[in-house]
């Protein structure tokens, strides 16, 4: 491609803001500064008045569903086309496996189903739609030879995907050793399971009943529990889809405690509410469905937005997942059946400054920062991507803080029919968008390559999250109590008993070797076979050593004073 | 109480004796004086209680200690076994706080001797009556086992015992929400049964517990309920009521909770968010545990840990080789409390049902419960004597027979400061019951885990200790007032289960279950002088202000003086009904207001996305992969399904309906419903 000079922006880092000239070749950031010599040939671009931002990194897209099933109305060559369009240079998207199926193969499919496909530079995030021993190895292969660092787990969708606590804490263990990063859909399946029955029994089958069935303390519960389980396993979490005021609130106080997890709200949460579900067009109302749903309160985006502003929540994605009215159209007797996920991967520059930068929540900076760089560093690309500087992609975008568009179906990049931002008005659009070097999107003329984008590896144990993980395992080392043995009167337990119910407690519970042989895979139990002590180990041993009166008499550290 | 106490001592200028309130002993009448005019007791006898005259029960009293007690000790050693003649002198006089003395009627009453010295009747005068909403100088006659008369110059049948109170308080007596006498574990129980246990629980105080049904998981609730109930009714000395817990969710558990709800007197039910593969329930299960509670009426109990994270937690410290008591307190960390109690409260504001949390051990676990009920939903915080009065630095004792003397779940917590955060949301509302979790194992039995913390029996004592701890730790400190106290210990429990105002209240005809309270006493908790069985008392050494004087229960004085007069099985079953008021007025209301209605649209009849037909389970999300039908079905039971048949719509009904109604272009066109912009 061509060589690019950048001339006359103000180059705009999470950091700092700095006026330069910026001159990209081979699809890199080249030089940076004042009166550079470049060589003939050079394409200038004029930024006088504008914006020079790292392209955006939309976290968190899914533009090619299941294989089975519907597939989503945006590929992923529309998909990036809509991004690239939107000022973003760079998505995550979701490998969304079948439940049972080998992750790598699904890893596989969604490359080639991608580097055909996309237009922009993209990584990809693995979701782990069912726990079983046998992925930690699939997981390892992940890691380390196809650059994933980052899998989903699902606490929603009971009986499919949703995993339960212990299956959460074994996977979070693991991704920490892999060092990766956990990211969890949070939402409490089982209260979902039981609030969509009872709605459907009253009779409520339209959007509406999505979100009541829903609703954000769900969401809430779910954070919450996630992040206990994350610290217990002392593994970094990302929540995606913050979507509500009870979620980002648990968030915000995690951090404040000092738990290592980042929150992720979408454009939809960000830009709109959930008021919609009950419009009376069930079209327009069924396209808003998503999970966790937009809350239907309509402080929320304000809220997010500030909590975002602040630094409680830092990254944003989009969720992007569109279908046709006519997909949607499947739940139009039951809203389970609607297909989840909204658009939002074309907009989320444009909202985030919108609701944002725009009524002074947060400076351009932090609208770098927010929508990039975050990204990159909680993902490992940076500082290849997400920062304006000498060596780094020239994946850039001009952004003109003072060019007004109007969000609507007629003018948008997607296949759907319905934008759930339509109408909005967006102060702060990215008139020049630069990927790999090359200019694709100019005068509102987008020029993309179907294919040119790249699959980018990401790497483990990204710094930014991880140095504190790291040191916090080192610390985190618990020892024992040095005692004597105790060798005063032990109960003994009758021998019959040991048959009938273990009596109060857990007590079987850690002896996983012992409960009846499962020929099903029991998700209850870890395959870890205990070395060492067993729960019963002491039965045998302990009929033999009562003791009732030692020979020596009792020793002290028995005595009770 | 105490301060005012003392400035009245000052004004009303009274005699030296009176001048050193805050010591130790019930009093004494002396040399100089005495306390009882002999009199003024003999009028008694004869039946003369409205000379008090003027207000001012404590200068009658005062009068009334003007001479010597011999008369009494006559009368008494007369009438009974009871140490010392007068319930109040215990022995020395020296210390100068005024006392309670119990009066016996003289000779003709003597009928009552054979009950012990314990007459039906009984006539408190002038005490300071407490209750959860305000105190007052007043009288107090007991009959029947029931309060008949408060006032001033009662009226009363001749051949009454007094009990002087002196300006004592007189409060209701205590109820534990939470005991478990008959707790079973491999084959043992506790070794505090229902007697041993009600006579400690008498001895501090306390005049009505409710005990735990714990049915082995399997096993029928109505069985084990039978099964408590005689143990009890054998041995109780006080009156008691059964929670039900309930281990399993299995066929017909509905039909036994009805019948223990409406025929048994049962109207609360624990259920268990730990102990994994044994008690412990799943999100779904609580939601329909909650839900069918809820519409019989009942109290929700949650026992409010992440028993998941728990055996993993477990699992790996005892990897790491850590097989003590400290185990324990490792591998339950306060966070898996605190979030299971997030969650129980979740999924209770989603059914609208009230939710009581057993056992708030950690401070995390009770800002949980304060922030929740600033939010609104009807949630209950009981913690308990151990976690108000100690902390868990014990479980890193050297001694390992200390160190699993403290083993209870949840644990109690490491951090030095959380008793004193419990005591301040005790007082300030945000936690409304003291329980005990009474459950104490001899070392002996704690000592199966010797080797492995999870084997040690989980329980700790605090029965006996729960008033004194709840009055040394909030009201000696100021944090709470007398009438605080009373509604904490007592008229809260008794509200929220439904006893009110028979319990937890001192009022005409309410039980005369009453204490009379001493808020100098001080006493030291050691396992020397504690009435249950155990060998260590984890409050050992702790000096506490505030002690009962006098326990009357059932109108039968049961304690005094340091000595119990009961019986084995005089504890009477107290039934409870369901949808006590406290709760469910406010549940009935929001059933109302929150009804939920759909949006009323046209049809949608726009065209309809026509899913392949190989993969009939690939479902349209993306997110959902194969139909909730199709799992393996596990042999082994999955505590994360219900066992449930839906009745009523199911998810997939509509699958097979689907691909029937597809009109991909209807023939009439698109109607404006579904138009888009």
């Amino acid at each position: 491609s061509d060589p690019i000079l950048i001339k006359g922006g103000k180059i705009v880092n999470d950091d700092q803001s700095f006026y330069a000239d910026v001159y990209v070749e081979d699809g890199l950031i080249k030089q940076m500064g004042e009166k550079l010599a470049v060589p003939g040939g050079t394409r200038t671009i004029d930024a006088h008045g504008q914006l020079v931002v790292p392209g955006g990194i939309d976290a968190h897209t899914r533009l090619q569903a299941p294989a089975a099933g519907i597939s989503s109305a945006d590929g992923v060559f529309q998909g990036t086309k809509a991004a690239l369009a939107g000022g973003t240079t760079m998505i995550i998207d979701h490998v969304c496996p079948e439940a049972g199926s080998s992750l790598l193969a699904a890893y596989e499919q969604w490359r080639s189903g991608a580097d055909g496909q996309a237009c922009c530079d993209y990584g990809l995030s693995v979701d782990i739609p069912r726990w079983h021993e046998s992925l930690r190895e699939e997981l390892e292969a992940l890691v380390k030879d196809k650059g994933v660092n980052s899998f989903l787990v699902f606490m929603a969708y009971k009986d499919k995907l949703q995993c339960t606590d212990s299956q959460m804490y074994e996977i979070f263990c693991t991704i920490r050793d892999l060092g990766a990063i956990a990211q969890v859909h949070a939402e409490n399946g089982d209260i979902i399971e039981e609030e969509q029955k009872r709605l459907l029994e009253l009779g409520i089958t339209g959007p509406e009943g999505h979100v009541l069935s829903r609703p954000e303390e769900v969401e809430a519960e779910a954070v919450f529990r996630a992040i206990t389980i994350a610290r217990q396993a002392n593994c970094p979490l990302y929540v995606t889809k913050v979507m509500s005021r009870g979620a980002a609130d648990v968030l915000a106080q995690a951090k404040r405690k000092g738990t290592v997890v980042y929150g992720e709200p979408i454009t939809a949460s960000l830009g709109t509410d959930g008021s919609h579900y009950w419009s009376k067009n069930w079209a327009k109302a069924a396209a808003f469905v998503t999970s966790p749903p937009i809350s239907p309160d309509p402080s929320t985006p304000d809220h997010l937005s500030t909590l975002l502003s602040s630094g409680d929540l830092q990254v944003t994605g989009s969720a992007h997942c569109t279908f046709s009215t006519a997909q949607k159209a499947v739940g139009k007797d039951n809203f389970t059946l609607i297909p989840e996920g909204t658009n939002g991967i074309e907009e989320r520059m444009s909202i985030v400054w919108e609701k944002c930068v725009v009524p002074g929540k947060m400076d351009e900076n932090d609208f770098v920062a927010v929508t990039s760089t975050n990204a990159a560093k909680i993902f490992n690309c940076y500082p290849r991507k997400g920062r304006v500087a000498v060596g780094s992609d020239a994946d850039l975008v001009l952004w003109n803080p003072k060019a007004t568009k109007i969000i609507s179906a007629k003018t948008h990049n997607l296949n759907v029919e319905y934008n759930i931002f339509e109408g909005t008005e967006c102060h702060g659009v990215p008139t020049v968008v630069i990927s790999q070097g090359r200019v694709v999107l100019e005068d509102g003329n987008l020029c993309v390559t179907q294919g040119s984008g790249r699959f980018i590896p990401r790497k483990t144990f990204p710094d930014f999250v991880y140095k504190r993980i790291k040191a916090r395992n080192r610390l985190a080392e618990v020892h024992g109590v040095p005692r004597g043995m105790y060798d005063g009167p032990v109960h003994e337990v009758p021998a019959s008993v040991k048959a009938v119910a273990p009596g109060a407690a857990p007590r079987m519970a850690p002896c996983a070797g012992k409960a009846a042989a499962p020929p099903v895979r029991n998700l209850h139990q870890s395959g870890f076979s205990l070395s060492g002590s067993q729960a019963d180990d002491h039965i045998a041993r302990r009929t033999a050593q009562k003791i009732m009166a030692p020979p020596g008499g009792r020793s002290n550290i028995t005595s009770l004073s | 109480m105490a301060d005012r106490k003392r400035n009245w001592n000052k004004e009303d200028d009274l005699p030296v004796y009176l001048a050193r309130p805050g010591t130790t002993a019930q009093t004494p009448r002396q040399k100089y004086g005495g306390m009882f005019a002999s009199n003024k007791t003999i009028d008694f006898d004869a039946y003369s209680v409205g000379k008090k005259g003027s207000r001012t029960p404590r200068s009658g009293s005062r009068h009334d200690m003007l001479d010597g007690g011999d008369n009494y000790s006559e009368t008494a050693s007369d009438i009974s076994e009871i140490s010392g003649s007068v319930i109040s002198s215990p022995g020395d006089r020296e210390d100068k706080t005024p006392g309670v003395e119990i009066k016996y009627p003289m000779g003709k009453e003597l009928l009552q001797g054979q009950d012990n010295g314990q007459s039906d009747r009984l006539l408190i005068k002038g005490g300071r009556i407490i209750n959860d909403d305000h105190s007052f100088y007043a009288d107090l006659y007991l009959e029947d086992g029931l309060i008949k008369q408060i006032g001033e110059n009662l009226i009363v049948p001749g051949g009454v015992k007094t009990i002087e109170a002196n300006g004592r308080m007189v409060i209701p007596g205590g109820i534990d929400v939470n005991t478990y006498l008959q707790k079973p574990y491999q084959g043992m129980t506790a070794v505090d049964d229902f007697y041993q246990g009600t006579k400690a629980a008498l001895a501090g105080g306390t005049t009505m517990i409710i005990d735990h049904v714990l049915p082995e998981p399997g096993s029928s609730l109505l069985t084990s309920f039978e099964k408590w109930h005689e143990a009890a009714d054998t041995k109780s000395c006080c009156d008691y009521a059964l929670h039900v817990d309930i281990t399993s969710w299995y066929d017909g558990i509905r039909e036994e909770l009805e019948v223990l709800v409406q025929d048994k007197g049962v109207n609360s039910f624990q259920v268990y968010m730990a102990y994994k593969d044994l008690y412990q329930m799943s999100d779904s299960q609580l939601y329909e545990a909650f839900t069918f509670l809820k519409s019989l009426g009942a109290v929700i109990l949650v026992h409010a840990e992440n028993g998941d994270l728990i055996a993993q937690e477990q699992k790996r410290i005892l990897e790491m080789g850590i097989t003590g008591p400290e185990g324990h307190a490792l591998s339950r960390p306060e966070e898996l409390e605190a979030e299971a109690v997030f969650r129980a409260i979740t999924i209770a504001s989603r059914i609208n049902c009230p939710v009581y949390i057993t056992k708030v051990m950690s401070k995390s676990a009770a800002d949980i419960i304060a922030l929740a009920r600033k939010r609104g939903p009807l949630v209950f915080g009981e913690p308990i004597t151990a976690s108000l009065g100690t902390d868990g630095t014990h479980y890193w004792s050297k001694n390992w027979a200390k160190a699993a003397a403290f083993v209870t779940s949840p644990p109690l917590s490491p951090d030095p400061t959380t008793p004193d955060h419990l005591n301040s949301l005790l007082a300030c509302g945000d936690l409304q019951v003291t329980g005990s979790g009474h459950c104490p194992y001899s070392t002996a039995q704690k000592a199966i885990g010797k080797d492995n913390f999870t084997m040690i029996p989980e329980g700790v004592n605090g029965i006996e200790e729960r008033m004194t701890v709840v009055w040394d730790k909030a009201v000696a400190t100021g944090k709470m007032d007398e009438s605080q106290f009373v509604a904490v210990t007592s008229t809260n429990a008794a509200k929220i289960f439904n006893l009110y105002p028979r319990k937890g209240r001192i009022a005409v005809g309410s039980d005369a279950d009453v204490v009379i309270w001493d808020p100098d006493k001080v006493k030291t908790i050691t396992a020397k002088s504690h009435k249950s069985a155990i060998e260590y008392n984890i409050f050992e050494g702790m000096e506490c202000h505030g002690a009962p004087l006098v326990v009357i229960s059932q109108g039968k004085i049961v304690f005094e003086d340091g000595n119990l007069h009961v019986n084995k099985g005089m504890g009477r079953f107290i039934p409870r009904k369901p949808f006590p008021e406290y709760l469910y007025q406010r549940i009935k209301i929001r059933n109302k207001v929150g009804g939920l209605q759909g949006v009323s649209r046209g049809m949608y009849d726009g065209p309809v996305y026509e899913i392949p037909a190989t993969p009939k389970y690939a479902t349209p999300a993306p997110s959902t992969k194969s139909s909730p039908a199709k799992n393996q079905p596990p042999p082994i039971r999955n505590l994360h399904q219900s066992n449930f048949s839906l009745s009523g719509a199911q998810i997939d009904d509509n699958n097979p309906r689907r691909t029937g109604h597809r009109i991909v272009a209807p023939p009439g066109g698109r109607s404006n419903i579904t138009s888009l912009g």
